[in-house]
């Protein structure tokens, strides 16, 4: 068990993914010489040398369909996309590509690759380098989504995603990535599965990324001023989501808001209120919530994105509602 | 460039010959079985194009890959896919070579090292610069080959892969199929340059063919991924030839001139094969032989296409992922 910040627990995870598989390669803009433009990647190609660490060009199509062809070929590439903004760019690699290659061609291959990405804003980034963009990918058939809200979390699922047999899109946080926990290299997190991070009996928080420690505080907060109980659960996974931890909380809460930095409107937040309508809708004793970003492209000024953030009196808000 | 070493004998060429006739057979086929209403969705066919897939897919070597387009029958073909499998693929059944999911446009086959068969125009260059990148990387001495018509030289993607591949030396052979047309417009209209004066400006050998002489399709071939297999870096073919049919079937073509007809026929790279096989001492029986040998194969695999089941739904599920032994989903 080491205290490390969440980027330098990814940077330890490829280290290991690499060491681990010689099929491993990492690629991207700038991951080898730089060490990547947040320094992720710091250090891979003086351990492993520029056959498995590999600078691109500035082509994020290409990128990422080498990556697919690689995959088909033999190898488990590990391709970095500097903002989740870029991967835009990538899309017929990843929707049309990467997803269906298996399913189109007969089930005779498999294309285990991982696209790492940051997501996220606070940073007045604006509008092209702060978006959260991971519900496109989760509407794919083919593709699996990862979200890790933590040191340990990052470490062990992009360790997952590395092993795994078909595309899996990592999403990291820009804001995160000085975050401080202990990391044990010998945890494993599968995909799929949530954390249930804090117990409680009143109502549900259902959240992934940076917006967990926003409902934990908020839940902190509610319990100390007004006793209230709140549940909180980290989905780290989107695709597929882990609905039976999700479903199993609502039964006991019967009260749910889903909260995430992402545009709340056709969000994972209303896939996931969507499902608790059909299949719990019995249990509940209020209408499913989300809390989510205004439908407005991210905004550059500090007001602005301060505005425009998920945060913790937003959330508090919802939960008020939720007990009305 | 001329492989001088290794002169074609008698033998390659007719494995040349033979297999343009089974595309020229499989295609000609599909053009009625099409017009009968009994092939869903839609086909590209290549006739007038097999020298191209014929010389390529033969010049290939095991542990070599190839990915190919949404005309990509023969190339497929050439590649030793299973004619069955092709057929109840086309058909959408449950023998198909995809299991009835991709159809016309991905009929393709991993286990012979053809890495798609791709829907989306120039898609497979880059994915074929990543095979060749596995290649580099895990030292097996393969070289990969993407397969793309004139109409992916306006994609974005080949004018990155080209800079990519360059810059870290791949084995990759783009072999461009000119037909002139990008899918119902001349190709002078819709590329401001041309591939030789792209290939210049990223320093990447081109050289050019005439794409109805199989012979010098796959003398360039051979001679390409010989050079490859050196490490030297990417290299170019372009193979000029002529699109006898529509972009798809039941293209009326009105933007095509008639007078082209005639020009489609005299450049025909099967009967310009015959020819050369005669003065190689093949006989007029032979010949024949030959051919007939391809269209009772062809037959039987339609026969056998039509009588396949339709595929289960419930099985299809099991591909959209790959199952993991325990696994989580």
């Amino acid at each position: 068990m080491t205290l490390m910040a969440y980027a330098h627990a990814v940077n330890l995870s490829l280290m290991d993914a690499l060491r681990a598989d010689d099929r491993v390669i990492v690629l991207g803009e700038d991951v080898a010489e730089a060490g990547g433009s947040f320094k992720v990647t710091r250090g891979l190609l003086e351990s492993y040398g520029a056959t498995r660490v590999i600078d691109t060009p500035i082509s994020e199509a290409t990128i990422v369909s080498a990556a697919v062809g690689a995959a088909m070929s033999g190898l488990r590439p590990v391709v970095e996309i500097m903002f989740m903004d870029f991967i835009t760019l990538a899309m017929d690699a990843l929707v049309n590509q990467a997803a269906k290659a298996r399913f189109m061609f007969g089930g005779k291959t498999s294309v285990p690759m991982v696209v790492r990405t940051p997501h996220g804003g606070g940073l007045s980034a604006g509008p092209q380098h702060s978006q959260c963009l991971e519900a496109w990918f989760a509407h794919v058939p083919g593709l699996k989504v990862v979200c890790p809200s933590t040191p340990q979390d990052a470490y062990s699922l992009l360790r997952s995603a590395i092993d795994d047999p078909d595309p899996v899109i990592f999403v990291e946080h820009k804001g995160l990535y000085g975050l401080r926990g202990d990391v044990d290299s010998s945890v494993k997190v599968p995909i799929g599965h949530a954390a249930v991070v804090r117990q409680g009996r009143a109502l549900t928080l259902v959240s992934y990324g940076a917006t967990v420690a926003v409902c934990l505080s908020a839940a902190k907060q509610l319990a100390e001023k007004n006793g209230i109980d709140a549940e909180v659960i980290d989905l780290r996974t989107l695709q597929p989501w882990d609905k039976a931890t999700v479903l199993a909380s609502v039964r006991k809460t019967h009260r749910v808001a889903i909260v995430h930095e992402a545009v709340q409107a056709f969000g994972v937040g209303a896939e996931i209120a969507a499902c608790i309508a059909e299949d719990a809708f019995d249990e509940l004793d209020a209408p499913v919530m989300r809390v989510g970003a205004p439908f407005m492209p991210v905004p550059f000024s500090r007001s602005l994105e301060k505005q425009y953030a998920v945060d913790e009196t937003k959330v508090v808000a919802a939960m008020h509602r939720l007990l009305l | 460039m001329s492989d001088i070493e290794s002169p074609l004998s008698l033998i390659e060429f007719k494995e040349l010959h033979e297999t343009m006739l089974l595309i020229r057979s499989v295609e000609s086929t599909l053009v009625k079985v099409f017009a009968n209403g009994e092939v869903p969705g839609f086909i590209h066919l290549s006739i007038g194009q097999e020298a191209v897939a014929a010389g390529v897919g033969c010049a290939i070597s095991p542990g070599d890959t190839l990915a190919t387009t949404h005309r990509g029958h023969g190339h497929v073909l050439a590649m030793g896919l299973d004619l069955e499998g092709f057929f109840k693929e086309i058909y959408g059944r449950n023998g198909g070579v995809c299991r009835g999911r991709g159809g016309s446009m991905h009929v393709s086959d991993m286990s012979l090292g053809i890495i798609g068969a791709n829907g989306i125009v120039g898609a497979g260059i880059p994915i074929a610069l990543g095979s060749s990148l596995s290649f580099r990387t895990r030292g097996t001495g393969g070289v990969s080959v993407a397969l793309f018509g004139d109409g992916a030289m306006a994609e974005g993607v080949l004018h990155e892969s080209m800079n990519f591949a360059k810059l870290l030396k791949l084995p990759l052979l783009l072999v461009c199929e000119n037909n002139g047309w990008s899918e119902f417009s001349p190709t002078d209209r819709q590329f401001s340059g041309s591939l030789a004066g792209m290939s210049a400006a990223f320093n990447i050998p081109h050289e050019c063919v005439d794409g109805n002489d199989v012979e010098a399709v796959w003398h360039a071939c051979k001679g390409a991924l010989k050079e490859l297999r050196g490490g030297h870096g990417p290299r170019i073919l372009e193979c000029m030839t002529h699109r006898v049919r529509g972009h798809f079937e039941g293209d009326a073509q009105k933007y095509r001139q008639k007078t082209e007809q005639s020009l489609l026929e005299a450049a025909d790279p099967i009967i310009r094969s015959e020819y050369r096989l005669k003065e190689l001492g093949c006989t007029e029986d032979e010949l024949h032989r030959m051919k007939i040998h391809s269209e009772e194969r062809v037959a039987a695999a339609l026969l056998e296409a039509r009588r396949d089941a339709e595929p289960d739904f419930a099985q299809a599920f099991h591909d959209v992922h790959t199952p993991v032994p325990g696994g989580t989903l």
